[in-house]
């Protein structure tokens, strides 16, 4: 790997190299007469430099990302056909074996012959394609140099030929959102197909059993694994309900007060303050549920007589509901103070009150705007993890009592993800198909609401 | 209209009647008027509040752990147990059993100690760190063996909490975290003038620790740093150019409006998606290594992507029209009016918006659990590939360490976290106040 990083700077240096000598040669073939060129001559030595770095570059990377796969591949081919046999997962232990061979590491039981063969084989095969790398990559530099070289004339366009490249590297940049969709569609779905091929997809959605240990030996008690995400569910959605009870009243209201009532001064401090809410991250919200609010309402329950769980569904969704308020209250302010000032104006010529200007005249025009924000809240809620990784229960509880522990999506897939994990058990995959099942929710909500937004706005620009 | 606020009465004009209904009426009207203000103002204190406690509950748990106990030994460094044979090697110095010089010295204190389990709970009053406080010193200055050394060194973690109030004197002794004789022995160390609170060096100097006094969040710290390097080199360029593509060049079609909708859409995906992405891509697909600030920084930039891309485009838009038409009229390029004109006026606000999505890479937990980025790891990172956590990752560690040493500990480590943010959110307040043009 240490070799990369020279490879590169290597590269570099040419391609500085090649932009001074293109910037001198177009100076050379305008004879001084620089308007005699098409384009200034700094393009025609950026011409040059792209043209001796970014092929090398994109060899260079699309070697170092398959060397690895071929050179096992090839090694894997001259294993004695005994071996090779033995099927993909014992074969990825022998050429885990190999691998660690080659870097020195401690090897799982004796290298018999054919393996250290195998190591030595792939040692040669490294070390031939580090220097075929460097190899490579140098002609690929010098060789697309010396063509753009060659091209340089006065008439030739190398400020056109920059900037279709630097347009498509910028097409290239803004692609990178639609790749992190489809990456994190395709890293879901797959695992989930596989989690639905062992266990069916009725049984996940409406189930009314979650126990996702699966046995280590078949005898055991309890050794099936369940794998219905019913209470899961439920527990997701009593914490929201909860969060929400507490937010949309709360932030609804400041909204209306820090628009509609307060002073200058008062909204200059408190809409900032109140924004720090949701600038703390859930981290620390976690903490604050689990050591805080927890332990008072446990007490405060045990006072008035009532039996409240230490991860008691009421703490979690509370302190979630605080970190929500901000979302409410900023996303309601913004639609708030989107509707025309002559609504207000024409309900206070009528001699309405504030009050009555704001009940029946504001809140009505705002409401789809503030329908949508409720929406994002409770997309938001659904897919916080810290707080209920926290400060709510791991067990999957069915129930709507709030005062009792429940278990969320995200905990879920937490805890099933968190420490040893083999990629073949359906307790592993089982938390990619949690995940698909909160990116879709979460999607349709986000999308519903940023649609109900946007033709909101729309109705009175 | 003698007496406008008197009830209606029989043989009034029916204007009379009229006006003493909205009269009442109005009362009632002024009531909801107050009412609904009020409410209001309730809203707004009690968000407000909540912010009020939630910051008195952190500091108030965590002040304390800026201070530690340290206890003052004053350590015969014999040279028969450092080194024996006077080689003065440096590995002979370094391998030398320096815990057996602390333990000597705690019995000599304590002659009257004995008996296996009494000399075990009279060690136990000092940290296990002690051994390589004195060490550090003799390596340092050689000379130094056959003196008696006076050094401070840390209490153990149970001493710190008692010292500060947090664990009870009183109670059933088997209950206790410190025991009746241990008590005596603090008590009369506590006498002698040997135990006193100091800054706490080691919390900002070390690494992880199963001993609450010897952990500190350096590790963390650093893979944090590196995490969001990693994460501040990708994402800025990718979101500037992107925000420059989809806001000047982008024809209006079906693909950019898809474009559109999906970062749109990406800013609102719960970050733990992200993990697993990260885990199903990243580390299992590129077999990139696990627990590396790495994994951690690409993860973090997709994640923040969307945010930077808003607010770059939002930036973009608020550079006026005439800037562009100004360039392009004088010959420029599209490209050219792009680059020299209008990107270094839109820069500030893509500024702001960058550090506002790094403050919240910053704070975000979730996904790094999903990449391994929530081992045990002692040692501070070196780069970005070695194994780390992140200051976030350790809060929610050491929150789940049941010593009540990692209550004070959490709360100072969540204290510096949102120092870092405070500070992060007053640079872009102040890059957009400094930078805020009005065309």
């Amino acid at each position: 790997m240490t070799q990369t990083p020279i490879l590169v700077l290597l590269l570099l240096a040419l391609s500085s190299a090649a932009f001074y000598f293109g910037r001198k040669r177009a100076f050379q073939v305008a004879g001084g007469q620089i308007r005699k060129l098409h384009s200034l001559p700094g393009y025609y030595g950026l011409y040059v430099a792209i043209w001796a770095a970014l092929p090398a570059l994109l060899v260079l990377g699309v070697w170092l990302s398959m060397e690895g796969s071929l050179i096992t591949q090839m090694v894997v081919s001259t294993l004695p056909a005994s071996v090779q046999d033995l099927g993909p997962d014992k074969l990825n232990l022998v050429v885990n074996d190999i691998r660690n061979l080659v870097v020195g590491n401690i090897v799982s039981g004796t290298p018999d012959a054919a393996m250290q063969a195998a190591a030595d084989r792939y040692r040669e095969l490294q070390s031939i394609s580090k220097l075929a790398l460097f190899g490579v990559t140098l002609a690929v530099a010098a060789i697309a140099g010396w063509l753009a070289f060659s091209r340089i004339a006065p008439h030739h366009r190398a400020r056109n030929g920059v900037e279709r490249i630097v347009m498509y590297v910028l097409i290239a940049c803004s692609l990178v959102a639609i790749l992190t969709t489809v990456g994190i569609v395709l890293s879901v779905l797959f695992e989930s197909i596989r989690f639905f091929r062992a266990v069916p997809v009725s049984e996940f959605l409406f189930g009314l059993d979650w126990s996702p240990q699966i046995a280590m030996r078949a005898d055991q008690a309890g050794s099936s694994g369940a794998f219905g995400a019913v209470p899961l569910f439920a527990g997701t959605l009593l914490i929201t309900l909860i969060a929400m009870i507490i937010a949309v009243p709360i932030g609804l209201m400041s909204a209306f007060y820090l628009a509609e009532y307060a002073s200058r001064r008062v909204r200059a401090i408190a809409k900032p303050l109140l924004e720090v809410l949701a600038g703390i991250p859930t981290v620390v919200y976690g903490f604050f549920a689990a050591l805080t609010v927890a332990p008072f309402i446990r007490d405060s329950g045990s006072i008035l007589g009532l039996d409240v769980a230490s991860e008691s569904a009421l703490a979690a969704g509370l302190v979630m509901g605080v970190m929500i308020i901000p979302f409410v209250s900023s996303l309601s302010d913004d639609v708030i103070n989107a509707v025309p000032q002559s609504l207000r104006d024409g309900a206070y010529g009528m001699g309405a009150t504030r009050s009555e200007t704001v009940r029946q005249v504001i809140f009505p025009a705002a409401l789809p705007g503030i329908v949508g924000a409720i929406l994002l809240a409770v997309s938001r809620a659904i897919g916080e993890t810290m707080i209920v990784v926290m400060a709510a229960g791991l067990a999957a509880n069915l129930t709507a009592n709030p005062l009792e522990a429940v278990t969320t999506v995200t905990v879920q897939i937490v805890t099933l993800l968190v420490g040893d994990q083999e990629f073949d058990s359906p307790k592993t995959l089982a938390a990619f198909a949690l995940g698909l099942m909160l990116f879709l929710v979460t999607l349709v909500l986000n999308v519903l609401a940023l649609h109900i937004v946007r033709k909101y706005r729309e109705q009175y620009d | 209209m003698t007496n406008p606020t008197s009830p209606a009465a029989p043989g009034q004009s029916r204007g009379e009647r009229n006006f003493a209904r909205v009269q009442a009426g109005m009362k009632k009207r002024r009531a909801a008027e107050t009412r609904f203000r009020l409410y209001g103002m309730i809203a707004v204190g009690l968000g407000l509040s909540f912010l009020l406690v939630l910051m008195f509950s952190i500091v108030s748990k965590g002040y304390s752990a800026f201070l530690q106990t340290y206890v003052r030994l004053d350590v015969p460094l014999l040279e028969e147990v450092i080194d024996p044979e006077q080689t003065r090697q440096l590995d002979t110095l370094r391998s030398a059993d320096y815990g057996a010089l602390v333990k000597q010295n705690l019995r000599d204190m304590f002659p009257e100690v004995t008996g296996r389990r009494d000399k075990f709970a009279l060690y136990n009053l000092v940290s296990n760190g002690a051994g390589f406080d004195i060490r550090d010193r003799v390596l340092a200055n050689p000379d130094l063996i056959g003196t008696t050394l006076s050094i401070w060194v840390a209490a153990d973690d149970d001493v710190d909490m008692l010292l500060k109030g947090h664990i009870e004197r009183t109670g059933p002794e088997a209950d206790r975290r410190i025991k009746d004789n241990q008590l005596a022995w603090i008590d009369k160390l506590n006498a002698e003038g040997r135990l006193e609170k100091r800054f706490n060096v080691a919390f900002f100097s070390n690494g992880d620790s199963r001993d609450p006094e010897l952990s500190g969040i350096r590790g963390a710290l650093m893979g944090t740093i590196f995490t969001l390097i990693v994460t501040l080199s990708l994402s800025f360029p990718l979101g500037v150019a992107a925000a420059v593509y989809l806001e000047e060049f982008a024809p209006k079609n079906r693909w950019t409006d898809l474009i559109e909708v999906n970062i749109n859409n990406l800013a609102a995906v719960p970050s733990i998606v992200f993990g697993l992405l990260g885990l199903a891509v990243f580390i299992n697909f590129f077999e990139l290594p696990r627990s590396a600030p790495l994994v951690g920084g690409l993860v973090l930039t997709l994640m923040t992507l969307p945010t930077i891309i808003i607010a770059g485009r939002a930036a973009l838009k608020s550079v006026p029209p005439s800037i562009r038409e100004a360039a392009l009229g004088i010959g420029a390029s599209p490209m050219q009016a792009m680059l020299y004109h209008v990107l270094p006026l839109a820069l500030p606000g893509m500024l702001t918006g960058t550090i506002i999505g790094m403050a919240q890479a910053l704070g975000e937990t979730a996904p790094l659990l999903m990449i391994g980025m929530v081992a045990f790891i002692a040692d501070v990172p070196q780069g970005i590939f070695d194994p780390s956590t992140a200051l976030p990752v350790q809060i929610y560690l050491w929150a789940d360490s049941p010593e009540r040493a990692y209550v004070e500990r959490t709360s100072a480590a969540i204290m510096i976290l949102l120092a870092f943010l405070a500070l992060m959110n007053t640079v872009a307040v102040l890059l957009r106040k400094r930078f805020e043009q009005r065309w």
